[in-house]
């Protein structure tokens, strides 16, 4: 039993638990789905559709906070990815094309590999902090996304580019591209040594430097990829509405992100990440979300509301520990 | 003889459990320039905080002129007279120097800063110890040297009696340090009590009128520098008598052929002097020295954990630019730093990851080792090295500090490396685990392996090596063979005198 409470994730879970039972019992038919017109609906099915985004960055989060690093910049590059993709769209003569799709796609990823590439350089080779450089892409990346938009939401109107926020078998598309993603990140970090090495570096940076790891190449890596899951993201806020909105697509997701990893037991610190604890902390923060919607708290008091949850629920473990070592003490 | 300026009387403070001072008595007379020595750990630094107010002493009093106080902050420490200038400059190079030897303290008329009397004021101040500088310049356009002395006078302007000088020379040249003591001195003669700290035994003996020595936290003695002999200073601060230190000679093997790496004029401003090092395959060099005598900085050096600023290395004759560890890494040379918990572990990784990070490193993230050549390298070394508890999967920071060593030389003999730099390998860790490492070294030299040893304890150096470098002041001052007639006495005098053999 004390193995199940001392596992790493035993908590995100009974947080996770919590908030869906809150929900059951507010709106008894919470757990239920629904098929319509072959399709699954229902508030779970919205939790992993609404999620999937948030999910995503939070992958890519989780690895640059495990060099050590952060990124406050995801928000705009989700903006910045969404707005590439439907204003090479909207600029096509059939919007409905295939090929026009899937070049805006290649756009967008390729936008974004670039924007972390830039992250990563201005941290690794000039050594600017992470919170830093990363905070001028937040800024500037707003910026660029309505420069491309012109300062306007894009609207379009494109089949094959609404195939991402879709359904495929009944099933959200985002659900399998976000599981996809998970799976080849672990994949990625795990079957090779580049988990091994950015926890390396994360976890002690000088150490790291003497034992020969090539810290600069692995912090760009790292931050170029948190950029490319930004801007599938972006991919999938965008198709979701069929237009860009440099204004408002992805804000403030860099903070629920970061929060998600966190939860999921990484250390802001550095070093060893955790990605299924990120899964969970992502899903955790989506819950709250609709947690939020369900319960009616007023939209004035939604972010107070959502901040006394995240602070209950980063403070359980701590609660347990310290009330432990007291027991320990007086006994 | 007149009263001691500042007299401490039975400090004694401990830091959970650890005792850093015991019952230590110290004084200071006026006008005298006072040396606090002992090794790092011997708890110099914690009497300075005592008397700067930065700690609270457990036990002990504290008397000032005559009268008992109690220091409890540095701001007060400053008030009753006694001021402080640390190794690091900390004034603003943005201000002027007259605005720095003001800061907080400058002379107002009708609220505002009286700038004309405040630049007079600096000025004669400046004068006094012996400067011309121009007062309005920034402090920033000096060089360091300048900018200390611009401390000294500050800290003498606010209060005159008692002048803390903690580690004051270790980034100053020879000429820098000149002048430095030139302003000590007429400070002295002005009356003022100067408590000297510093790693270097020659300017004890150039500047200082009298010196405490501490050791592990206790006081060992006070003495007039000029009746002390050096030999017996170090004694001190080493805490060994040269009689308790025996003769210890075996596997005593001259080394032939080219030097597997060869320094030549290596060297790095402000952290040693340029030497000459030739480490032949086989062959056990021990480097000798007191703490921050260069020991460590020769050794980062040849594995370019720090960039030489002149001089050249070559490796099997051929010169090799070792201008950062990946570079050193694929010449085959492997470092254990001293320092394991910040430059050696990665504290949240297994015992495992750990051991094959050097040779996952040399690969890159690519090239995974298999799972069954990774768990057989770990368990071979593991075994060798007879690593506990045996198991891999703990957190490196769960073992005891001797078993983290071994994890350390796990790692880098993993790597199978033709030159082995170990940098106080057995610091800190049991007598059990010490005797396996020495045992190892002699090993690793008999398979062909070069291996740079560097260890504080003489005897050790002495029973490993084969060819022995002595160190004093950041400067490589004598390299000499190991024979049966050289023993701790012999490479203590050199210590001492710095003369080569």
């Amino acid at each position: 039993m004390s193995s199940v409470i001392r596992h790493r994730l035993f908590w995100p879970l009974v947080a996770l638990a919590l908030l869906l039972l809150v929900n059951l019992f507010k709106k008894p038919d919470f757990f239920a789905i629904s098929v319509i017109n072959g399709n699954l609906h229902g508030s779970l099915i919205d939790i992993a559709l609404n999620g999937a985004p948030l999910m995503l960055v939070a992958l890519g989060m989780t690895l640059v906070i495990a060099t050590g690093g952060i990124d406050l910049s995801v928000g705009s590059v989700v903006a910045i990815s969404g707005a590439i993709a439907c204003f090479y769209i909207s600029g096509q003569p059939d919007q409905n094309s295939l090929s026009a799709v899937l070049i805006a796609v290649a756009l967008a990823l390729a936008a974004s590999l670039v924007l972390g590439a830039w992250n990563g350089v201005l941290v690794a080779r000039f050594g600017i902090q992470p919170i830093i450089a990363t905070l001028i892409l937040l800024v500037a990346g707003r910026g660029i996304a309505q420069l491309i938009t012109s300062g306007q939401i894009i609207t379009i109107n494109s089949a094959p580019y609404k195939i991402i926020s879709g359904f495929w078998l009944g099933l959200p598309v985002v659900v399998p591209i976000a599981a996809v993603m998970v799976g080849f990140t672990a994949l990625l970090t795990r079957r090779t040594a580049l988990g091994l090495l950015v926890e390396s570096v994360g976890g002690n940076a000088e150490a790291s430097r003497l034992v020969g790891i090539r810290s600069a190449t692995l912090k760009i890596m790292a931050y170029g990829f948190s950029a490319l899951c930004a801007g599938i993201a972006g991919l999938m806020v965008s198709s979701n509405i069929s237009a860009a909105d440099g204004n408002s697509a992805g804000l403030w997701i860099e903070l629920d992100a970061i929060l998600a990893v966190v939860i999921g037991g990484t250390s802001l610190l550095g070093g060893r990440f955790y990605l299924g604890g990120t899964v969970i902390g992502a899903l955790i923060i989506q819950s709250l979300t609709t947690t939020i919607l369900t319960m009616g708290v007023p939209s004035q008091g939604t972010m107070v509301f959502k901040a006394v949850v995240v602070i209950i629920v980063c403070l359980l473990p701590v609660i347990r520990k310290v009330r432990s070592t007291r027991v320990e003490a007086t006994s | 003889m007149t009263e001691p300026v500042l007299e401490m009387k039975g400090i004694s403070k401990e830091f959970s459990g650890a005792r850093a001072l015991v019952g230590v008595d110290f004084r200071l007379f006026p006008g005298e320039i006072h040396a606090l020595m002992g090794e790092n750990g011997a708890g110099k630094s914690t009497l300075i905080k005592v008397l700067t107010g930065v700690y609270h002493p457990d036990a002990g009093q504290v008397t000032l002129d005559g009268e008992v106080v109690r220091i409890t902050s540095p701001l007060q420490a400053q008030k009753a007279g006694i001021s402080t200038v640390y190794q690091e400059v900390n004034l603003c190079t943005n201000l002027s120097v007259a605005e720095n030897v003001f800061l907080g303290r400058e002379p107002r008329r009708m609220g505002a800063i009286h700038w004309a009397r405040m630049r007079s004021d600096a000025a004669q101040l400046v004068r006094r110890v012996g400067l011309e500088l121009d007062v309005s310049a920034p402090l920033g356009s000096y060089p360091l040297a300048i900018q200390q002395l611009v401390a000294i006078v500050r800290a003498v302007a606010i209060s005159a009696k008692v002048l803390i000088l903690d580690e004051p020379t270790s980034s100053l040249d020879r000429s820098e340090v000149e002048q430095l003591f030139a302003v000590m001195r007429r400070l002295k003669e002005q009356g003022v009590a100067i408590l000297f700290v510093t790693h270097f035994l020659e300017q004890v003996y150039e500047i200082c009128d009298r010196v405490t020595i501490l050791r592990n936290g206790a006081l060992v003695g006070e003495h007039m520098v000029a009746e002390l002999e050096r030999k017996r200073l170090v004694q001190l601060m080493i805490g060994k008598a040269l009689g308790e230190l025996e003769e210890l000679t075996e596997h005593i093997r001259p080394a032939v052929g080219k030097a597997m790496i060869r320094a030549e004029g290596l060297g790095r401003n402000g952290a040693i002097a340029p030497f000459n090092l030739d480490v032949h395959a086989g062959e056990v060099v021990g480097l000798a020295g007191l703490l921050g005598s260069g020991r460590t900085e020769v050794a980062r050096l040849l594995f370019g954990a720090d960039h030489a600023d002149s001089g050249k290395v070559l490796i099997d004759g051929e010169p090799a630019n070792l201008r950062t560890p990946n570079a050193a890494i694929e010449r085959s040379i492997a470092f254990c730093s001293e320092n394991r918990r910040a430059e050696g572990l990665v504290p949240e990784l297994s015992v495992r990851e750990n051991m094959i990070l050097a040779l996952q490193a040399a690969r890159g993230w690519t090239r995974p080792l298999s799972t069954e050549k990774r768990d057989e390298l770990v368990a071979r070394y593991m075994k060798a090295l007879d690593i506990r508890p045996s198991n891999p999967d703990l957190p490196v920071s769960s073992l005891s500090g001797g078993n983290q060593q071994k994890v350390l030389l796990a790692r880098w003999l993993i790597t199978q490396p033709r030159l082995l730099i170990l940098d106080e390998p057995t610091r800190g860790i049991d007598i059990g685990a010490k005797t396996e490492i020495q045992k190892l070294v002699v090993e690793l030299s008999e398979g062909g392996m070069a291996v740079l040893f560097i260890s504080a304890e003489l005897e050790e150096v002495l029973r490993l090596s084969h060819t022995i470098g002595v160190l004093r002041d950041r400067q490589l001052v004598s390299q000499i063979a190991n024979a049966p007639e050289i023993n701790a006495d012999r490479i203590m005098e050199i210590i001492a005198s710095g003369a080569p053999a």
